[in-house]
């Protein structure tokens, strides 16, 4: 059967080079190695994607605020029904005073930085101490199976049952805050880093068996990285367990050594029967919230899933 | 050195057995396609070569550096761009620490361009063509310099005209590295198109029940390749009749 020949390279390997161009199969491919190369070339660029331009997507920033301002005129609509007393129910511009008040005064601030601080300092500390005890529970058997389920159960049970135990053990301190931070978000962590590493493609595994990476190789550079989306969205729940731990603590232990945090603040409110402070202090606890979540979390969850190629048709 | 295997058996659990009475040997720099339908042991058998897996019975001759291993989907970590992931092999293999971080970033630059994508090493896997990340899965396998290297149906995801295209690129670079090459496949044409050996195993329990040499004159005449894969194909078809009752 003939063959289709291009040309032939001279030489002494000429006779060998010729049996090996004549091969049967898809003989039109059977060029010289810059005709392989090239053809490789044109179907990489007909297969993979083409480069998209990033753009600012104004969107994502009018759509969040008109949902806030069809909020905030649903609310000042009910308050002008008057169906409540003003006291009781303060419209928004009420607390928006209340709030520039505490604000000028200093407090709102004080109650602000406190929180905050605290907050951050005992999630850090908890996924410095979550971390390592995630990975291990992960990976070995026999430690899973005994503390898994207690584990579990921690993150089920409300932080807020410690504070009465830690009032009894640090006082009216700065521990009995953190310790319940801690017993809020450390479980949470490990849980998410757990659920995280129970999704990794069971292949990432044998795939670094086969490229012969030892245990700590294994956990570190193979087990840690694939389970990052997981782990990534335990911090974020973990951070949600500090800061909601913390409101809880501060709320119920005034006074001691204890600072002027937003949920001293809330109680504060409470007790002078003041609603516009304690509608106050509530939106000021939402909204950090949400600041961390849009300029800490999302920016790195986003970042993480682009590079991965995760974010393609999700809605956000 | 070659691959031996001896009456190799495997079972999982106390079920049937899925391998039994293996016998094989594979010579240092051979290419042999092992081929079988679907729930043959192919799977277990390459998993036994490359060590993940291990006999129930019988004995087994591999090297002792162990082999490299071709997944049938690419398997490169998504959080590392091409040449991360074949850096990440070439500092897994390095149990010395001996290398310095420039030497194994240039032979990662060596790797790409031994599969033609030189210009593609800081690209993430996603944005990769399914060739194309085929193509840096076999960079890494070569990275970790193993003489033996496994294939378990490594094209079988592929668009036509690119597994024609990488079945060149595989044939070109086994020629240029010398390696051992075993390739699991359960496509009759591609076994001929690269095995120098086709060995056919038998499903449930796995055995290999014949083989085939394919000869120069298989890869030049088109008329006697189109004859063995005929033969090969009516002995398989064969195999899996045996299961009908």
């Amino acid at each position: 059967m003939p063959i289709e020949q291009d040309t032939l390279p001279a030489g002494e390997h000429a006779a060998e080079q010729t049996s090996e161009s004549r091969h049967i199969t898809s003989p039109s491919l059977k060029g010289n190695p810059d005709e392989l190369r090239d053809l490789e070339a044109g179907l990489d660029k007909l297969q993979s994607d083409a480069h998209r331009k990033a753009h600012i997507d104004w969107t994502r920033i009018i759509l969040p605020i008109a949902a806030l301002l069809v909020l905030v005129l649903a609310w000042q609509f009910y308050v002008s029904l008057g169906l409540k007393r003003q006291d009781q129910v303060p419209g928004p511009l009420d607390v928006l005073g209340q709030f520039g008040e505490l604000w000028s005064e200093g407090k709102a601030q004080e109650a602000i930085l406190t929180s905050l601080q605290r907050g951050v300092i005992g999630f850090l500390i908890s996924v410095v101490v979550a971390t390592p005890i995630g990975l291990i529970l992960a990976q070995v058997q026999p430690l899973r199976r005994a503390f898994g389920p207690l584990i579990s159960g921690l993150q089920v049970l409300p932080s807020v049952a410690w504070v009465p135990a830690a009032i009894i053990w640090f006082g009216l301190s700065d521990g009995t805050v953190y310790f319940v931070v801690l017993m809020g978000a450390i479980p949470s962590i490990i849980n998410g880093l757990i659920s995280g590493v129970d999704q990794i493609p069971p292949q990432f595994r044998s795939v670094g068996k086969v490229l012969g990476a030892s245990r700590l190789q294994m956990a570190l550079q193979i087990v840690l990285p694939a389970a990052l989306p997981g782990y990534l969205g335990g911090l974020k729940q973990g951070w949600a367990f500090s800061w909601r731990s913390l409101m809880a603590a501060e709320i119920i232990a005034v006074g001691g050594t204890i600072g002027f945090g937003l949920g001293s603040l809330l109680d504060q409110g409470r007790t002078l029967s003041d609603m516009a402070t304690v509608m106050s202090a509530i939106l000021a606890i939402l909204f950090v919230g949400i600041l961390i979540e849009l300029l800490v979390f999302a920016p790195i969850e986003r970042r993480l899933l682009l590079r991965r190629g995760l974010l393609a048709g999700s809605t956000r | 050195m070659p691959v031996v295997l001896e009456h190799l058996g495997k079972r999982f659990g106390a079920g049937a057995p899925v391998l039994d009475d293996v016998n094989a040997t594979i010579q240092q720099g051979e290419f042999v396609a092992l081929l079988g339908a679907s729930g043959c042991g192919k799977s277990t058998l390459l998993n036994i070569l490359a060590g993940l897996d291990q006999p129930t019975s019988g004995a087994l001759e591999v090297p002792s550096d162990g082999a490299a291993f071709m997944f049938q989907d690419s398997a490169l970590f998504p959080w590392l761009t091409a040449r991360g992931n074949i850096e990440l092999a070439l500092k897994l293999a390095d149990k010395s620490g001996s290398q310095s971080k420039a030497s194994r970033a240039a032979r990662a630059g060596e790797l790409l361009d031994l599969v033609h994508l030189g210009g593609a090493g800081d690209k993430r896997p996603h944005e990769l063509s399914g060739g194309m990340r085929q193509r840096v899965a076999l960079a890494r396998a070569l990275a970790q310099d193993r003489q033996l290297l496994l294939m378990d149906e490594p094209f079988a995801a592929l668009d036509a005209i690119t597994r024609d295209l990488l079945h060149d690129e595989l044939e070109r670079i086994w020629k240029e590295t010398g390696r051992t090459i075993v390739f699991v496949t359960h496509n009759v044409r591609e076994a001929v198109r690269l095995g120098q050996r086709v060995l056919l195993l038998s499903s449930r329990p796995g055995r290999v029940v014949a083989e085939w040499n394919v000869t120069e004159e298989h890869r030049t005449d088109a008329g006697r390749a189109g004859e063995l894969t005929g033969t090969i194909t009516r002995r398989l078809r064969e195999e899996i009749r045996r299961h009908a009752n």
